[in-house]
């Protein structure tokens, strides 16, 4: 038996298993002409009011559907149900995050991708760890409130990363929490230079239809890896 | 926390590839790891003392290597290195960087085995 270790040379991408699923999720999206959404933020952010909207106004030319990751309640799906939108729960338990399998599964028996043009996935509240999973989507969504300061682009650096466009929520409270506007942007800049931000409440309505352009052009528009080095830029026509 | 689950799949990982090497007992696990992974290199580490017992790399050493981050700068046409992930600029000229050349690594790049 030799004392001296042997040094192997290999490149093993860590999450190749869930990158591996979700690679063939989003084949599979392509094909059927879906267009899919994912949502992260933190807690209390305003992902499932904002989503609810979404799915609102959307349905009434789209066919559209959801699944929301939870931790333990199926709240949000039902709050989410109120839009007429079909919409699934995943209920992870002690996960702090989605994996494309669960996606995968949870679509499982459910839905076709064929039978929808856009199909929505919230991920649990958090916004550390869904950064490191891939879910087969086209456009990850990174939210955060007025409430919530303006520099949360600089504290959680790395989701704002894999993320493809920010959402400013709840801007209806912008006023009451004194929220600096530039000084957010500023923010998204220094960590995503070229992030398109859009800002929206989905109490008032303000700003949901600039968002429903975009989400629909972009469908229209050719689909690019998800994972691609550089964020998508401001829409033109602002 | 993530970290643990990410621990668990290093484990898997290695002792896969060391299969796959021809067997033996892996003594270290070299694994990169880039600011942007989302994965925290303490958390893992600590993580990893859980998730090798009662493997086959029980008493495994797991090495990180930390990459930095570097990014395109389109008015130089070079990579550059970044010096804070909050602020992606170029050094040199100030320009924004928006595309990330490294950072997100997360992969084993070597195997120490004892056969």
């Amino acid at each position: 038996m030799s004392a001296h270790p042997r040094m192997v040379e290999v490149r093993q991408q860590i999450l190749k298993k869930n990158d591996m699923i979700a690679r063939a999720l989003r084949e599979r999206f392509h094909e059927a002409g879906v267009y899919v959404v994912s949502l992260v933020s933190s807690p209390g952010s305003g992902k499932t009011a904002f989503l609810e909207k979404t799915l609102g106004m959307l349905r009434e030319r789209c066919r559209v559907a959801a699944l929301v990751g939870d931790l333990a309640t199926d709240n949000d799906a039902r709050r989410l149900a109120r839009s007429g939108a079909p919409v699934k729960q995943i209920i992870t338990g002690t996960v702090c995050h989605l994996e494309a399998e669960m996606v995968r599964a949870a679509l499982d028996g459910w839905r076709r991708p064929e039978e929808l043009d856009f199909l929505f996935i919230e991920n649990v509240g958090n916004l550390v760890c869904p950064s490191s999973y891939d879910l087969g989507e086209d456009l990850r969504l990174v939210l955060f409130s007025v409430t919530e300061g303006e520099d949360k682009p600089l504290k959680y650096p790395s989701i704002f990363h894999t993320a493809d466009v920010a959402v400013i929520t709840k801007t209806d409270l912008s006023a009451a929490a004194e929220f600096d506007a530039a000084a957010a942007h500023r923010s998204v800049q220094a960590v995503r230079p070229g992030m398109a931000i859009f800002e929206a409440s989905a109490k008032t309505g303000d700003g949901m239809g600039r968002w429903l352009d975009f989400l629909q052009s972009r469908r229209t528009t050719s689909r690019t890896e998800r994972r691609a080095a550089a964020p998508i830029a401001e829409p033109a026509n602002e | 926390m993530h970290e643990l689950s990410i621990a668990l799949s290093i484990v898997d990982v290695a002792a896969e590839e060391a299969e796959r090497q021809g067997g033996g007992r892996v003594v270290a696990v070299h694994l990169k790891l880039g600011p942007l992974s989302g994965v925290v290199k303490e958390a893992l580490t600590s993580a990893f003392e859980l998730a090798r017992e009662g493997s086959p790399l029980a008493d495994c050493e797991l090495i990180v290597e930390e990459v930095a981050v570097a990014a395109y700068c389109p008015a130089c046409a070079a990579e550059r290195p970044v010096a804070s992930v909050q602020q992606m600029t170029c050094p040199d000229c100030g320009t924004p960087m928006p595309e990330v050349v490294r950072g997100r690594e997360l992969e084993v790049v070597a195997l120490e085995i004892v056969s």
